[in-house]
């Protein structure tokens, strides 16, 4: 074959490796430029995340409005202290709401989910948040039933 | 007695100088001043040879085995009525794991047996030597450019493996056995993560590509100057280089994945 089909050639078959690591990045992965959307940190201490994993959804009202960041042992009261990426947008959770952790599904991913309050004052960079519920553990829940409490 | 444990030994000692031959020639070969003139075309051809021709059976293998994983995965999710999470399975299964690892057996089998088929009729048939006494590095002008074709060529066959087999999985899971197609990339782009898959799958087919490129140049250069020899290196290729692509995987996998 003549050097200048097989370049084309070669040209071509790299183009379409390139091409799918794009398919990769956007449609497999949910690679988009959207996500790097500006955000805001805002903590919540739990008594037991039961499975709540970093990189776990922040939703409101069944709306995501953030990303789980980090999650750490508060060696002082021994909660869970969690870090929520909210987004920029969603600058209008009033300073009373509630984070809770909720199951998607029966066996789905635990996510946080926000229960609006009713302040007239907004949630900032680095609030925490006033209640919160932990994860709903079911042999716990067994035992103290069982146990009578 | 004595000469069988002298067997064993010279047979040890063989296996540790190959190795130390394999790394000499690795590093000659990488670090050969590149002469861009020159060594683009030759590439390019290589390019060709290793990377294009393979395209058939890697676009042919992906597609039936993702067609396979959907159907599998159909069967087994629908047990737990959560048959939405076929596209999470699929698209996982293939950028972690198969689209590596497959494409790097096919490709041993497909384009490294022939590099060292190659490369050992030309040492056989004294072509190589030739190229010296004319001085022209072997190493430089036939080596290097097959090795970069390998490396090169690699991580574009996986991921144009994991593609269409993601869109194989989807043919049977979504037009096939009708899971709803939303749900489908929903699923698929809630848990596949870029940085922690994707690129994890990408790292490990540059490793399997580097790997089995360099045992299959290898073992032309190395082979014995006839035509048994040849046909032996040919089967040694293919087997080191699964062996090596399968037990490095693991500790890939168990490094990125394992939480260790």
């Amino acid at each position: 074959m003549r050097q200048r089909t097989v370049e084309i050639v070669v040209g071509g078959f790299v183009l379409v490796g390139l091409g799918a690591l794009l398919v990769l990045a956007l449609q497999v992965s949910g690679l988009s430029p959207k996500s790097a959307e500006s955000s805001y940190r805002v903590y919540a201490n739990f008594n037991d995340i039961g499975g709540l994993s970093v990189r776990g959804q922040v939703s409101l009202a069944g709306v995501t409005i953030g990303r789980i960041t980090d999650i750490q042992l508060d060696p002082e009261t021994y909660q869970a202290r969690v870090e929520m990426a909210i987004n920029e947008s969603v600058d209008i959770i009033p300073s009373d709401s509630s984070a809770i952790i909720r199951t998607a599904g029966l066996l789905g991913e635990k996510y946080i989910d926000v229960s609006v309050g009713a302040d007239e004052t907004y949630m900032k960079q680095g609030d925490t948040f006033y209640g919160t519920q932990s994860a709903l553990n079911i042999e716990r829940l067994i035992s103290n039933f069982a146990s009578g409490k | 007695m004595i000469n069988r444990i002298a067997l064993f030994g010279r047979g040890a000692l063989d296996t540790l100088a190959s190795l130390g031959r394999a790394t000499e020639f690795l590093f000659r070969s990488l670090f050969a001043v590149p002469q861009i003139a020159t060594g683009f075309p030759l590439l390019v051809k290589q390019l060709y040879a290793v990377g294009v021709l393979s395209l058939a059976i890697i676009v042919v293998s992906g597609l039936f085995i993702g067609m396979v994983l959907g159907l599998q995965g159909f069967n087994i999710l629908s047990d737990y009525g959560s048959e939405q999470a076929i596209g999470q399975m699929v698209a996982l299964t293939l950028v972690r794991e198969l689209g590596p690892v497959v494409t790097a057996l096919l490709f041993a089998g497909r384009a490294g047996s022939a590099l060292t088929a190659e490369i050992g009729l030309m040492k056989a048939t004294e072509q190589l030597s030739s190229m010296e006494m004319m001085g022209v590095d072997p190493l430089r002008r036939v080596i290097a450019p097959r090795f970069w074709a390998g490396f090169i060529s690699m991580p574009l066959l996986a991921m144009i493996f994991s593609v269409v087999g993601i869109w194989g999985g989807m043919l049977v899971g979504v037009d096939w056995l009708g899971v709803f197609e939303g749900s489908y990339w929903a699923n698929m782009q809630s848990s596949v993560d870029f940085g922690e898959d994707v690129v994890n799958g990408i790292i490990k087919s540059i490793v399997f590509g580097f790997v089995c490129t360099w045992i299959a140049v290898y073992q032309g250069y190395d082979s014995v100057p006839t035509s048994e020899g040849i046909s032996s290196a040919t089967t040694k290729t293919v087997v080191y280089s699964s062996l090596a692509v399968l037990g490095l995987d693991f500790i890939l996998t168990a490094v990125m994945f394992g939480d260790i």
